[in-house]
C-alpha cells in the first residue's frame, strides 16, 4: 500500500487520523484510495460476498448463542426453544444454518474464479495460499456447526467424519478418543466443538484480513490476466467497485432470502430433527452438501488410510496450483484447450457431490444402463486427480496461449467503441 | 446489460445446480410407494394454516394419537396460534394433572395443568412407553413433520397406508403392514377407524379426513411460525428487489464514464 495522501476535511478527524491513521487505512483499502483494474467482471463480485457471509455468520451465531445450550441433554430441545419461543429465533437460526451454505456457495464460485482466471499464479501466491487456508477452516467450522443441533445426523456425522482420524496409523485410536473427549461422541464432544465452532470464525476473520492485506500488495487480477500498467488501466475501487458490489449483493440477497423464508430445511437433513441416539443408527449418514464430493472421494478408494489420505489431498492439492501450472497466459480466456478441461472438472466437482449424496451400493439409472455409484464415484475420482497431477502441468506448459492483448484500457476502449454507436 | 444477465443467470443457475444436484438424491431414500401428495393449504409463496383444520387435527391428536405419542415441545399456551381462546385453552389445561414441586415440606404433588405447561406425554419414559407397546417406542410427535422426508405428505400417506401384506410377505410377530413406511412394516395399528372421533363443526370423520386434518395439525406443531416466515418473506424479497433495482442503476450511472472510454 502506497503512503496515503488522505486527509479528512473535518480538522478534528484529520488530527485523529493524524494520531492514528485508520480513517487513511480504510480509505486506501475500500475507498477511492484503493485502485482496481478497471475491466473486472461479475465473477470478482463473491470476494465481498464471501466477506460479508463471514459477517452474517457471525452476528447471527453470537445472538443464538445467548440462547442455546452446548450440552448433550438439552442442546436439541435448546434449538427447538430457539425456533418456538425466542423472538424471530427461528429467523435468526435458519439465516444461521442456510447462510453456511451460502457461504460455501459463494466461496465455490470465489475459488473457480481464481481457478479460472489463473488468480494463484505468480505475484499472487500468498494470497491464495491464505484463501485455501480459509477454506480448510471453513469446512471445520461448518463441520463443528453442524453437530451443535444434536440432532440424529449431527450425532452420526460426527461420528463418522472423527472416525475417519482412526485410519491414522499407530497413534489413530488415540488421536480418535483425544478428539472425542472420551471413548465415544458425547457430551465432552459437543462442548468442544461449540467451543471451537466460537472460536474458528474469528480465526477467519483474521484470516481474511491477511488475505485482503496479500490482494492489496499485487492488486486484483482481472479477466485478461494481464498485469496493470498503470492508473490508465484502473479505477478508484469506490465507487466503482463500492456500486458493483452493492449490485451483487442485492442478487446475492433475494437468492438467499428465497432459502431462509421459503425453502429454510431443503439443504439440510430430516434425521437433523430427530434428536441424537447412540442407539440407533441412520439409515444412511450423509453430510452436509459441500461435504459431498470430498465424502465421495473418501469412499471410492478401498482402502481406509488411503481413503482419508486422498480426501484431504484432494483439498491439499489445490496448494500446488502455482506451480502446477506453466502456462504463459494467467487467464483461461486466452486458453481454450485447458478451459474446456476447467470446465469439465467442474462438471466433475458437482458429479462426486451427486455420487456422494448417493449409497455406493445403489446405481445410476441412465437410459437402459445401470451404473454403480461406486464406480461412477472412482471415474470421477480418477478425473479430479488426473486434472490436477497431469492435465494442469502438461496442458499448461504444451498449449499456445492466443495472443494476449497490449493492455487493460486498450480492451476496455474497444468494447466502449463497439458500445458507442448503439447508443 | 444483456450479456450482464446472461451471466448473472449463469451464475444463479450454476449456484443452484451445485445445490440441488448434490443434495436431490440425499432424499431420495424411504418407503417403498410414491407419497400421495395433498394441496395444503401451507404451500406456496402465501400459505396459511386453516385453523378449522388445525383444529380438528389437535382433537384427532388428543383423542386417537395421544394415547401412545407425546407432543412435548408444545405448551397449552401455543394452542391460541390454531384459533382457541386463552379461556378454552385454560379450560383444556386444567383438565390435565401435572407432576410439580417440590413443596414447602420437600415433596411432589400433582396441581390442575396451566397454559405454561407443556402438553404431558402418555408415558413417565421410554421403558414404560416400550413395555406399553410392545417393544416399540411411539416418537414424539412434535417436529414429525419435519423429520420425515415428505413431511405432512408422508404422515398423511402413513396414516392412509395400511393394507393387506401383498402375496409372499410374511409379517413379523405384532407388525402390521403399511405401503409408505420404511420396510413396509410397522408396529402401530392402525390408527384410524372411520367416525372415531366426532368433529364439533360436522365434519365427516372419514379416515381420510382426520388423516388430513392431524398432518395439517403436526405440520404447524413442527413448524408454528411457518405463516409469520412466509408473510415476512415476501415482504423482505418486495424490499430486496426494489432495492436491487435501485442498486443496479445507481451502479450503471456511475460506470457510464467509464464505459464511454474516459479514464477516472
Amino acid at each position: 500500500m502506497a503512503t496515503s495522501n488522505y486527509q479528512p476535511k473535518n480538522r478534528f478527524l484529520r488530527a485523529f487520523n493524524e494520531q492514528l491513521p485508520i480513517l487513511s487505512l480504510i480509505h486506501d483499502s475500500l475507498g477511492p484510495g484503493y485502485r482496481a483494474p478497471k475491466n473486472l467482471n461479475y465473477w470478482w463480485n463473491f470476494g465481498s460476498l464471501a466477506g460479508f457471509c463471514l459477517i452474517v455468520q457471525i452476528v447471527t451465531g453470537i445472538v443464538l448463542v445467548m440462547h442455546y445450550t452446548p450440552h448433550a441433554d438439552l442442546a436439541f430441545d435448546s434449538v427447538e426453544h430457539i425456533m418456538r419461543d425466542v423472538n424471530y429465533g427461528w429467523l435468526l437460526r435458519y439465516i444461521h444454518a442456510n447462510g453456511a451454505s451460502m457461504f460455501f456457495i459463494v466461496v465455490y464460485i470465489h475459488i473457480f474464479r481464481g481457478l479460472f482466471y489463473g488468480s494463484y499464479r505468480s505475484p499472487r501466491e500468498t494470497l491464495w495460499f491464505l484463501g485455501v487456508i480459509i477454506y480448510l477452516l471453513m469446512m471445520a467450522t461448518g463441520f463443528m456447526g453442524y453437530v451443535l443441533p444434536w440432532g440424529q445426523m449431527s450425532f452420526w456425522g460426527a461420528t463418522v467424519i472423527t472416525n475417519l482420524f482412526s485410519a491414522v496409523p499407530l497413534v489413530g485410536d488415540e488421536i480418535v478418543t483425544f478428539l472425542w473427549g472420551g471413548y465415544s461422541v458425547d457430551n465432552p464432544t459437543l462442548q468442544r466443538f461449540f467451543s471451537l465452532h466460537y472460536l474458528l470464525p474469528f480465526v477467519i476473520l483474521g484470516m481474511v484480513i491477511l488475505h485482503i492485506w496479500a490482494l492489496h500488495i499485487p492488486g486484483s487480477n482481472n479477466p485478461l490476466g494481464i498485469d496493470v500498467q498503470g492508473p490508465q488501466d484502473q479505477v478508484p475501487f469506490h465507487p466503482y467497485y463500492t456500486a458493483k458490489d452493492a449490485f451483487g449483493l442485492g442478487l446475492f440477497l433475494i437468492f438467499f432470502a428465497v432459502f431462509v423464508f421459503y425453502f429454510p430445511n431443503f439443504l439440510g437433513h430430516p434425521d437433523n430433527y430427530i434428536e441424537a441416539n447412540p442407539m440407533v443408527t441412520p439409515a444412511h449418514i450423509v453430510p452436509e452438501w459441500y461435504y459431498l464430493p470430498f465424502y465421495a472421494i473418501l469412499r471410492a478408494i478401498p482402502d481406509k488410510l488411503g481413503g482419508v489420505v486422498a480426501m484431504f489431498a484432494a483439498i491439499l492439492i489445490l496448494f500446488a496450483m502455482p506451480w502446477l501450472d506453466g502456462s504463459k497466459a494467467r487467464s483461461s480466456r486466452f486458453r481454450p484447450i485447458y478451459r474446456t478441461f476447467l470446465w469439465l472438472f467442474v462438471a466433475n466437482a458437482i458429479l462426486l457431490g451427486y455420487v456422494g449424496a448417493n449409497s455406493p451400493d445403489d446405481f445410476l439409472h441412465l437410459g437402459g444402463v445401470d451404473i454403480s455409484f461406486l464406480t461412477l464415484g472412482r471415474i470421477a475420482t480418477a478425473y479430479y486427480f488426473l486434472f490436477f497431477l497431469v492435465i494442469v502441468p502438461v496442458v499448461s506448459r504444451w498449449e499456445e496461449p492466443l495472443p494476449l492483448p497490449k493492455s487493460i484500457n486498450e480492451e476496455v476502449l474497444k468494447k466502449a467503441a463497439k458500445a458507442a454507436p448503439a447508443e | 446489460m444483456k450479456a450482464m444477465f446472461k451471466k448473472t443467470g449463469l451464475i444463479v443457475s450454476l449456484a443452484s445446480a451445485l445445490v440441488s444436484g448434490g443434495f436431490g438424491a440425499a432424499q431420495a431414500a424411504g418407503g417403498s410407494a410414491e407419497l400421495k401428495h395433498l394441496d395444503w393449504s401451507f404451500n406456496g409463496m402465501f400459505g396459511r394454516y386453516d385453523d378449522a383444520s388445525l383444529q380438528r387435527g389437535f382433537q384427532v391428536y388428543r383423542e386417537v394419537c395421544s394415547a401412545c405419542h407425546s407432543l412435548k415441545h408444545i405448551a397449552f399456551r401455543n394452542l391460541t396460534d390454531i384459533g382457541f381462546s386463552e379461556a378454552e385453552v385454560k379450560a383444556l389445561a386444567a383438565q390435565y394433572e401435572i407432576v410439580d414441586g417440590p413443596d414447602e415440606f420437600g415433596d411432589m404433588y400433582t396441581r390442575e395443568g396451566r397454559p405454561s405447561d407443556r402438553i404431558p406425554g402418555p408415558f413417565e419414559n421410554e421403558q414404560q412407553a416400550r413395555a406399553s407397546n410392545g417393544g416399540a417406542l411411539p416418537p414424539d410427535l412434535s417436529l414429525v413433520a419435519k423429520s420425515r422426508v415428505g413431511g405432512p405428505d408422508y404422515i398423511y400417506s402413513l396414516l392412509t397406508g395400511y393394507h393387506e401384506p401383498p402375496a409372499g410377505v410374511e409379517l413379523r410377530a405384532g407388525m402390521n403392514y403399511n405401503a409408505v413406511f420404511p420396510g413396509n412394516q410397522i408396529a402401530m395399528a392402525p390408527p384410524l377407524f372411520e367416525d372415531m372421533v366426532e368433529f364439533a363443526d360436522g365434519t365427516p370423520a372419514t379416515v381420510e379426513q382426520m388423516a388430513e386434518d392431524v398432518s395439517h395439525f403436526l405440520m404447524w406443531a413442527a413448524e408454528p411460525k411457518l405463516e409469520e416466515r412466509k408473510s415476512m418473506g415476501f415482504r423482505v424479497l418486495l424490499f430486496l428487489i426494489i432495492m436491487t433495482g435501485l442498486f443496479y442503476f445507481a451502479n450503471k450511472k456511475v460506470w457510464l464514464p467509464v464505459k464511454r472510454g474516459e479514464n477516472v
